[in-house]
């Protein structure tokens, strides 16, 4: 009886507000005996990833091969990093944990993630190419006034970065507490130490790789998985699809649900649920996932490590492709710990939830497939995971200080040599030490919101401001500056005035939230569009003159590449 | 880049070609996958029972080919997108390359 309202509180506290908060972070759980194998499994990964940084710190001279590996990335390579950057523990663990517990809603939820990539690559990746440099504000502000359009940039590239990173952090220090059995605060500072040391001496090389390596790991244990659930239904995904219909049923049976409740909440999982409830909140969500993938910085950034347009087009080939397979295979994850995981009284405690919480169910389905050994591997991989996402973020937050901040606006475009690539490393550090701090301090809060936050930011500051001034003839200085700081204000303020932090964060009772949906992008972009083409329209400033006099030729660059950065000659 | 080289490009037929075909193009791949999408999400909202309905005898779901549909579609019309743009578009533009700065 206890399991079950313990596993249908689960239940619902994951489908409300929508799998978001099952998804998004790793909550905490109780900490676990000390994972010898996991240890050691990771301990060689954090050495061959130390040999590539020493490596590609032999080739990281110039301020070039700091911010984008000197433009040396193939577009095959770089498509598995933007995989990798994507493919966050949370979202493995995760979406299968939300699988496992909501079934379909899972899958709609994944679906999210993938469809903001054809539209980045349609209208937003080889301009993006042709025109920027090393960081998404030189295309931004390439015809326009640059110190108050970097300013813009910088401020965007940093909220999202620091919402990111707090919540990869906070993710880290509770699930390695719980796969790896160390303290919270040692995985916390283990992340922080490691990630330092990736991008301090290897840059955006060493973090390529260790990204590359990470998605290659990813990708193949998650696949591995998905085929030893498959090889036990024969590769019939209906078989597999009856099983979990049925053990669901038989879960709800043993609650007391009469025969006929029990199945209908057995064929539940193969339906939408709970996830979706108003129309607006659905598109609201759907944009924010969608065009906050074209406006997050740190993906943004990985554009300019390939020497072409023609490559940049393959990186986001390949990084969808692999995305979409990586959702595949954990649909397919979710329910193999349905029917392997919540059937093993080994991975349950005795009122009948998950042991270590909802979030396990990959890893304890990784014991159930492929013993310890195994289980020591996805672990690894995990905090692997980890690792390299915290490092592509701190480098895009540490270009947005050393690039944009220091030497376009501080130094006006002339740093003294050598000065920025100095300025980026102490940024790095700085970075470093704040992401361990507040790691430390969100630890046991609430902090489900944070990366939908970031994606509703980026989707709301960064991509309208991106998506105006490269398409758009009339935009100027005055209204890109406007409208970004609009969407970047108005997506934080109602993201604290709705459910998901009014409520769940900050203890206000249920229904006391003014704003009533899951995420704010429906009104923040509307407004950011809206402020860009108002301010825009009524400037008649100079520099309004000068902003759409720089059009043409910045159109020509974007649809040619003609003068393209010269990351490409190398 | 000087205004005077983009202008002598912006006149140039084939640059004329490029511009329009590939944002045509790109337009109408990015609102068919905004159809495909909003579409899929607006099915839910309003009509959960459909994608909810088993086919045939089994338990499996018409949500499911749906779903995983619209992840292929996603993965295809990405790359028919770069397909022509890596073909087409690049060959036109190394055109437009070779005819202004010869």
């Amino acid at each position: 009886m206890r399991r079950i309202s313990a596993l249908a509180a689960t239940l619902t506290v994951s489908a409300i507000p929508g799998v978001a908060s099952a998804a998004d972070v790793i909550q905490g759980g109780a900490k676990q005996a000390t994972n010898w194998t996991a240890i050691a499994m990771f301990a060689c990964f954090v050495i061959a990833t130390l040999f590539i940084t020493k490596w590609a710190a032999s080739k990281t001279k110039s301020a070039s091969d700091f911010y984008t590996a000197g433009g040396g990335i193939t577009g095959f390579q770089n498509g598995l990093a933007i995989a990798g950057d994507y493919m966050s523990a949370a979202s493995f663990l995760g979406i299968s944990a939300a699988v496992m517990t909501t079934g379909y809603d899972g899958l709609i939820y994944s679906i999210g993630f993938l469809v903001g990539w054809p539209i980045l690559t349609f209208l937003m990746a080889e301009r993006l190419r042709n025109l920027g440099k090393f960081t998404f504000a030189d295309v931004a502000a390439f015809r326009f006034a640059q110190a108050p359009v970097r300013i813009f940039a910088a401020s965007g590239t940093l909220v999202v970065v620091a919402f990111y990173l707090i919540a990869q952090m906070v993710g880290a220090g509770s699930l390695i507490e719980l796969l790896f059995g160390l303290d919270y605060w040692i995985a916390v500072v283990i992340v922080g130490a490691l990630m330092m040391i990736y991008v301090l001496f290897g840059g955006m090389t060493a973090t390529t790789w260790v990204q590359i390596i990470k998605a290659c790991l990813l990708l193949g244990g998650a696949s591995f998985m998905a085929f030893m659930v498959m090889w036990k239904y024969g590769f019939s995904p209906e078989a597999l699809f009856a099983d979990a219909v049925r053990i669901k049923a038989d879960i709800a049976a043993g609650d007391g649900a009469t025969p006929q409740e029990a199945a209908a909440a057995g064929q539940s999982i193969m339906g939408p649920g709970t996830f979706i409830k108003d129309p607006i909140s659905a598109i609201s969500f759907g944009m924010a996932l969608m065009f906050g993938t074209a406006g997050l910085p740190h993906i943004l950034m990985r554009f300019f490590t390939v020497p072409s347009a023609k490559e940049a087009r393959k990186s986001v080939m390949w990084a969808t492709t692999w995305i979409g397979y990586f959702y595949l295979l954990t649909f397919i994850i979710g329910f193999g710990a349905i029917t392997f995981v919540l059937t093993n009284p080994e991975f349950l405690s005795a009122d009948g939830a998950l042991v270590g919480g909802n979030n396990m169910a990959a890893v304890h389905l990784a014991k159930a497939v492929g013993g310890n050994v195994f289980l020591g591997f996805i672990s690894a991989v995990a905090f692997a995971t980890i690792l390299a996402v915290v490092a592509g973020l701190t480098l895009s937050g540490a270009s947005a200080v050393s690039h944009d901040l220091y030497a376009t606006v501080i130094k006006k475009g002339h740093p003294e040599p050598g000065s920025e690539l100095r300025v980026s490393r102490i940024t790095t550090i700085c970075l470093g030490v704040v992401a361990v701090v507040l790691g430390i301090a969100f630890k046991n809060q609430n902090i489900a919101f944070m990366v939908s936050l970031a994606f509703a930011v980026a989707a709301s500051a960064n991509f309208p401001v991106l998506f105006m001034s490269v398409l758009w003839k009339d935009c100027t200085t005055k209204g890109a500056v406007v409208g970004g700081f609009l969407g970047l204000i108005s997506s934080v303020v109602l993201t604290i005035l709705s459910p998901s932090v009014w409520e769940a964060t900050l203890g206000y009772p249920a229904g006391s939230a003014p704003f009533p949906y899951t995420s704010p992008a429906l009104f923040s972009m509307a407004l950011a569009f809206l402020g860009i083409w108002i301010v825009s329209k009524m400037d008649n400033s100079q520099r309004a003159r000068i902003d759409r006099d720089g059009f043409l030729a910045q159109q020509v660059r974007s649809e040619t590449g003609i003068g393209a950065s010269a990351a490409s000659s190398h | 880049m000087d205004k005077s080289l983009a202008e002598r490009i912006a006149a140039n037929p084939d640059y004329q070609l490029l511009k329009s075909r590939r944002s045509r193009f790109g337009w109408i791949l990015t609102i068919a996958m905004l159809i495909v999408y909003y579409g899929y999400i607006m099915l839910i909202a309003f009509d959960k029972e459909l994608l909810a309905h088993r086919i045939g005898d089994g338990v499996t779901t018409w949500g499911i080919p749906i779903g995983f549909g619209v992840i292929i579609f996603t993965i295809l019309i990405t790359g028919v997108y770069v397909r022509r743009a890596n073909s087409e578009f690049d060959a036109l533009s190394d055109r437009v390359r070779k005819e202004v700065l010869k």
